[in-house]
């Protein structure tokens, strides 16, 4: 054996039991935050999720503010100023009416915003109440439930969007109502899953031995363990709903003139695309993307912050 | 808790070779002729641990996972490593395999020589070379250590066509004969199916038979029974014993189950913290037990060749190997603390030819303490 | 397997006869005639359009009748354009649409799942960073979007590549990379995530235990149970794509059937809108069932469950 001994070195009073107050076994234990305190710290450190985050409380400041400082109406036509480039008095240039899209851009963020996240929070009732249901209730409720939630999402979603639409005919609740039609199946599945997964574990059944009702079970337990994933599935439908609405727009089906969304000005940009009036196109393209990618980053970078399996 | 008791109630007998009760239906060596057979330990090293210390880097800082472990490993035994999860025992298995991911895992120290050369240094290519030939590690899980989409044939056969350059006529000969040793029946079918068609003791069977099939010197088995249930556990370390007898093979089982040490251990390594804080032989071990983390640990299990009344479970909980203790790390939980454990990690003390403890206990001057 | 079949195949008859009833309720829910545009005064030409397009009949002989021309392909005349019928224009549009959906699932899928595959293996490092931008970015751009910006840049400022039609290969490379962009950069990273998370099973463990070459890891051991989320989201990219080749032919003056199916839309043509949807649900549906027997034969452990596939 090959050690190097310490004995000699050691004063021989160290050799003695230590007494009864010796101090107690620590455990060290790591400074324990909140679930959620924990997963804004996690999310604060990603810097693409907070820019996505930081430009969408600007874009929602310039939705609600934006028209403001725009001395057009966004309604007005001008006829003498058709397809300008964008200057100092058009900033982002105007139409073949004359309209100001500067001040449309507001107008369509309104708009964008808003079937994002109408068409979000719906889904999320329905699909709360639904998945929530079938999850607790287990045994046969749910499995014809889920049954039924099977066929649903074989369906074409856009394809049914476009027919509601077709028979209700455009305008912004028709777009909500068709979006979240087909939209809140994702959202029920996720929320049953979350509920089963929870449902097992020991603490719910823990509180049921207490004599603790339902509902309570629901509220205290169920509720704040499964938001996680359900808020990033939100977060990830916004993008989703405002896609859908530039697309049923681009096909003819968006909300009608003279208001106009990002897909509808996209969509009325097309035959002067070749023409070279860029600024037509590019403002509402560029916002829809943007817009989009906000969400994306964001929802991906609450999907990290709010995944326990990567707790360190 | 009183199946461990069982287990180590046959493993009382430590005098008589080990004695196999359960007899496995189609296992085909559980004759009375290979019962027989004499286990053979050589005096010869095959596997040289030297002041091994590996750590990992995560989110909340470096765990120092091993922190300077030595050992070796003669030809045909087995030398089980116990402990507490979390104590490093994995960690050695794998870092012997090659097995750490590196980056985040880091081999700081040491090495581990096998056949005069230093594995931990070999590169990539030459690691292969080793893996799966001359050692093989088995899993923990053998619900999901074999690959759901392949059939079992081609998951056996890869190992040794990879290697060796045999022909398949070949290579399925040996991998029936494989399956023939850890006793499934059928084997030439039984080829043809997939992972999801066998039970969690077969696929075990299996797992091993994989690991064997290019007839390695050397076997390091991860807690290959935890998953297993206790019927299925005996007939597996039954199966391990045989092999052993068989071929020759040195096993390094890692492990938390005494019972399971007792039953097949020739030896016995138990590790705390990252470290190795005693080691003998099973009889030194079981019987003459000297650092109390040892003592605790087997006060922690039922014994019925002992008349002990009740069990005493250790106290507290290991320490934080992100900032592990500079003296003894079993101090916060010994019964027996003293203020040099708490300062000065304790020096080994050799008791037999086998048997070394860290323990400051074994310093004459602790003689007070131990009254 | 059969059993597992036969359930899939009663599951997607099931789909399309609800696709089917939902499709006749609501075109019948509209409220007048089709034909009230048309301002036809003539109460004898009214009844005569109508009694031609079958509109005369009680309901539940229209329902049956309609059940029929489904079951047959048979979906009738066009309204605006009375001389063509549905089936015309479904046979000259149809394999145009199948040709540009075909192109994009096949450029998506390899390109995807190699994106993805090398940027797990390469986790952490500038692969995987640049893959991953792509992907959120892929994702974030409307295909219509990208469509205009293609015909924009390449096609008209730098006359590389035609900026319409469908009459040669080199008129199909925009039209595939603006549809295409989207799937790729979804599968890209749902192969990547699913790699990843393959990549820490014990049976790839013991595949490196086994001393067997990284290559033939990922390849024999990794992959294929990596794919089997992208197998599962297969069907609903396709209905994905499948409704993109509306905009983009539409975009890209493609003669396919999505251009009919925007143009049926905006004059409200409803025998078209119905057919084409009829269809074109049938025959996503159809995928989709394929789709889970390939998943089933990709799985051995499968016999009755699906597993869960998140979009």
């Amino acid at each position: 054996m090959v050690t190097k001994d310490p004995r000699v070195s050691i004063p021989d009073d160290w050799f003695r039991k230590k007494g009864e107050d010796r101090k107690q076994a620590e455990a060290v234990v790591r400074p324990s935050l909140s679930y959620w305190k924990d997963a804004w710290r996690r999310l604060r450190k990603n810097k693409l999720a907070m820019g996505g985050l930081v430009f969408l409380v600007i874009l929602t400041l310039l939705a609600i503010f934006g028209p403001v400082f725009s001395p057009y109406e966004v309604t007005a036509t001008d006829l003498r100023n058709q397809n300008m480039a964008p200057s100092a008095a058009h900033w982002f240039g105007t139409d073949e009416m004359g309209r100001d899209v500067f001040t449309r851009t507001w107008y369509g963020a309104r708009i964008s915003l808003f079937v994002g996240v109408m068409a979000a929070l719906i889904d999320f009732f329905i699909g709360i109440i639904y998945g929530g249901v079938s999850g607790y209730k287990g045994g046969r409720t749910d499995s014809i439930m889920m049954r039924i939630i099977e066929i649903l999402y074989g369906l074409p979603h856009l394809l049914v969007v476009i027919l509601l639409m077709v028979v209700m005919g455009p305008s912004l609740t028709t777009i909500i109502v068709a979006l979240t039609i087909t939209g809140w199946v994702g959202m029920a599945r996720i929320v049953r899953g979350q509920v089963l997964q929870i449902k097992n574990f020991e603490f719910v059944t823990a509180s049921k031995s207490f004599g603790a009702r339902t509902p309570r079970i629901i509220r205290k337990n169920l509720l704040p363990n499964t938001m996680g994933p359900i808020i990033v599935q939100m977060t990830l439908t916004v993008p989703s709903a405002i896609f859908a609405e530039a697309f049923l727009s681009f096909l003819g089906l968006g909300i009608q003139a003279p208001y106009a969304s990002w897909g509808v000005m996209a969509n009325d940009a097309l035959p002067v695309i070749l023409s070279g009036d860029w600024w037509r196109l590019f403002f509402p393209a560029f916002f829809i993307s943007i817009t989009m990618f906000a969400f994306n980053v964001l929802g991906d970078g609450m999907q990290d912050a709010l995944d326990p399996k990567l707790r360190g | 808790m009183d199946v461990i008791g069982q287990q180590l109630a046959n493993a009382s007998s430590l005098e008589n070779a080990p004695a196999i009760k359960e007899h496995q239906p189609g296992s085909g060596i559980a004759t009375e002729e290979n019962r027989k057979q004499k286990k053979t330990i050589s005096q010869e090293i095959m596997l040289s641990v030297r002041d091994l210390e590996v750590s990992f880097k995560t989110f909340g800082g470096e765990v120092q996972a091993i922190r300077g472990v030595s050992f070796d490993l003669y030809k045909g035994e087995t030398l089980a490593v116990v402990g507490e999860s979390g104590c490093g025992k994995s960690v050695t298995a794998n870092t012997i395999m090659g097995l750490i991911p590196q980056p985040p895992g880091r081999i700081r120290n040491g090495e581990v020589l096998f056949k005069n050369r230093d594995l931990t240094k070999l590169n990539k290519k030459a690691l292969r070379e080793i893996q799966g030939v001359d050692i093989s590690m088995i899993f923990q899980d053998p619900m999901t250590a074999l690959n759901p989409t392949l059939k079992i044939g081609e998951q056996l056969m890869e190992g040794l066509r990879t290697h060796h350059k045999v022909s398949r006529g070949e290579a399925k000969r040996k991998a029936v004969e494989m399956l023939n040793l850890v006793g499934i029946s059928n084997p030439e079918e039984r080829l043809k199916q997939y992972p999801h068609q066998f039970s969690g003791g077969m696929r075990q069977r299996i797992v091993i038979a994989i690991a064997l099939i290019c007839e390695p010197e050397l076997l390091i088995a991860d807690e290959p029974t935890t998953a297993l249930d206790v019927t299925i556990q005996a007939q597996i370390l039954e199966l391990f014993d045989e092999i052993q007898r068989k071929t020759g093979v040195g096993i390094i089982l890692i492990t938390h189950d005494l019972g399971v040490v007792a039953k097949i251990a020739d030896r016995i390594a138990v590790m705390y913290a990252g470290k190795i804080i005693e080691i003998g032989n099973k009889r030194e071990i079981f019987y003459d037990p000297q650092h109390p983390y040892t003592q605790g640990l087997l006060n922690s299990v039922p014994r019925l060749d002992l008349q002990e009344e009740e069990l005493k479970p250790i106290e507290g909980t290991p320490p934080d190997l992100f900032a592990p203790p500079e003296g003894c790390p079993f101090a916060a939980r010994c019964p027996f603390a003293m203020e040099v454990c708490e300062r000065v990690y304790p020096a080994t003390t050799q008791l037999t030819t086998q048997h070394t403890v860290d323990c400051w206990l074994q310093d004459p001057r602790a003689q007070s303490v131990i009254n | 397997m059969p059993l597992y079949i036969l359930k899939r195949f009663i599951m997607m008859i099931i789909t399309v006869l609800i696709i089917a009833t939902l499709t006749f309720v609501l075109m019948r829910a509209i409220p007048g005639s089709p034909f009230d545009e048309e301002r036809t005064s003539n109460p004898t030409i009214q009844a005569n359009l109508e009694k031609f397009y079958k509109l005369d009949q009680p309901m539940p002989i229209q329902y049956l009748n309609y059940l029929k021309s489904i079951v047959t392909f048979d979906y009738g005349p066009s309204i605006k354009k009375p001389n063509e019928s549905v089936n015309t224009l479904l046979a000259r549009g149809f394999p145009i649409s199948f040709e540009l959906g075909m192109a994009t699932i096949i450029v998506a899928v390899i390109s995807g799942i190699i994106l993805g595959t090398f940027a797990a293996l390469r986790h952490n490092g500038i692969i995987d960073y640049m893959a991953m931008t792509f992907a959120v970015v892929g994702i974030s751009i409307p295909n219509f979007v990208l469509a205009t910006l293609l015909i924009q840049q390449v096609a008209v400022n730098w006359h590389l590549l035609p900026p319409a039609t469908w009459s040669s290969p080199k008129h199909m490379i925009l039209p595939v990379i603006a549809l295409a962009t989207g799937p790729t950069a979804i599968i890209a990273r749902l192969t990547r995530a699913s790699m990843l998370e393959v990549l820490t099973q014990d049976y790839i463990k013991m595949a490196r235990a086994k001393g067997l070459s990284p290559f033939r890891i990922v390849a024999r051991h990794a992959l294929r149970n990596a794919l089997m989320p992208v197998v599962t989201i297969m069907g609903t990219m396709l209905a994905g794509i499948l409704t993109g080749t509306f905009v983009i032919e539409k975009i890209f003056a493609i003669p396919g059937m999505g251009k009919y199916f925007v143009e049926s839309i905006n004059n409200r043509d409803y025998p078209v809108i119905m057919g084409s949807t009829v269809f074109y649900s049938a025959f996503l549906v159809f995928m989709l069932f394929l789709v889970d027997i390939v998943y089933g034969f990709l799985d051995p452990r499968i016999k009755l469950h699906k597993k869960e596939g998140e979009v």
